[in-house]
């Protein structure tokens, strides 16, 4: 079996307790327990990460550029749904 | 100091060994996954030898001769399944080699406390690899196998007595011989029959007798540093 049989994988790393996990990027591997091991050594040898998952790239569904109108911009003028009018305090991270 | 460098050789040889993969690996991610490996191996090799005197005048000045390694780990790389068949073997005897150090009290118990972590994603990887070609297509199954039976003669060396260790190499035996059997089990092979150990040959590392392949790499290994001594990026 050739590399470009194999499928493709998107990874998303954890980077700390409290975070969610985040698109780290896409690798080839002919299963997930591999696909998880190839993830561990191409994004989180420099201790990016302390949890990983790896999902198919053909199970992602994905919004398509043609509908980029209709999907987002209806919330450019409603400025009162963000939480723009309060005051973070100090101590508040992660927002 | 006899095994520190004996146990320096076997990472920094096996290290170099698995950087020649460089730029030849079958897909990219193993590339990179094989040059983790070497860079672990080589960290392990630069502790180690430097308890044994200066790293750099070690690797990159001594002759044949002098090098203390297992034969096991200057066996060339092969095909990818050759690799995979010298880093089981290798990698399984080196998790239990450093889980004896790391719980003994010599000198070299932190490195190995430290190191044991590192090997054994080495041996995970080499095992999930040795499932995936052993119970794969007839083609991976057949080169799997002409690996393994290949280097099986260099696997008794790993148990003769090192000057300087202290080692249960009854139980290091015991718990190598379980771990491949399970693995090669799983992976639907059988452990290749035959002795352990060449007429001549194996046994002989440790004594500084090295096979015909050694000599080559180490030429390519120390050619730079004999050439331009001295020489910094």
């Amino acid at each position: 079996m050739s590399a470009s049989e194999w499928p493709l994988w998107e990874v998303f790393v954890r980077s700390r307790r409290g975070l969610s996990h985040t698109h780290a990027g896409s690798l080839h591997a002919p299963d997930a327990e591999m696909a998880l091991r190839n993830a561990r050594d191409l994004y989180t040898r420099r201790s990016e990460g302390v949890s990983i998952w790896v999902v198919p790239s053909s199970a992602i569904t994905a919004s398509s550029p043609d509908e980029k109108d209709p999907f987002f911009e209806p919330a450019a003028d409603k400025p009162y749904r963000h939480p723009t009018f309060y005051e973070i305090p100090d101590g508040v991270k992660h927002l | 100091m006899t095994a520190a460098l004996a146990l320096g050789d076997d990472a920094l040889v096996l290290a170099h060994r698995l950087g020649e993969w460089a730029g030849h690996a079958p897909v990219l991610e193993e590339e990179v996954a094989l040059a983790n490996i070497a860079l672990d191996l080589l960290g392990q090799a630069r502790v180690l030898l430097s308890m044994a005197g200066d790293e750099d005048e070690l690797a990159y000045l001594r002759e044949e001769r002098a090098f203390r390694n297992v034969q096991l780990v200057e066996q060339e790389n092969g095909d990818f399944a050759h690799t995979i068949a010298r880093q089981l073997y290798f990698s399984t005897y080196q998790e239990l080699l450093y889980g004896q150090l790391a719980a003994g009290e010599s000198e070299f118990a932190p490195l190995a406390r430290k190191a044991a972590k590192e090997v054994a994603y080495h041996r995970d990887h080499a095992e999930h690899w040795t499932l995936r070609l052993g119970d794969g297509t007839a083609q991976s199954r057949e080169r799997m196998r002409r690996g393994l039976d290949t280097l099986w003669r260099y696997t008794g060396e790993l148990f003769e007595p090192v000057d300087g260790l202290d080692l249960d190499r009854d139980a290091l035996r015991r718990g190598w011989t379980d771990s491949i059997g399970s693995v090669l089990d799983r992976a639907t092979l059988t452990v290749p029959e035959g002795p352990q150990r060449g007429a001549w040959t194996a046994g002989a590392g440790r004594q500084g007798l090295h096979t015909e392949p050694f000599g080559r790499m180490l030429a390519e290994m120390q050619h730079l540093h004999r050439s331009h001594p001295g020489a910094t990026w």
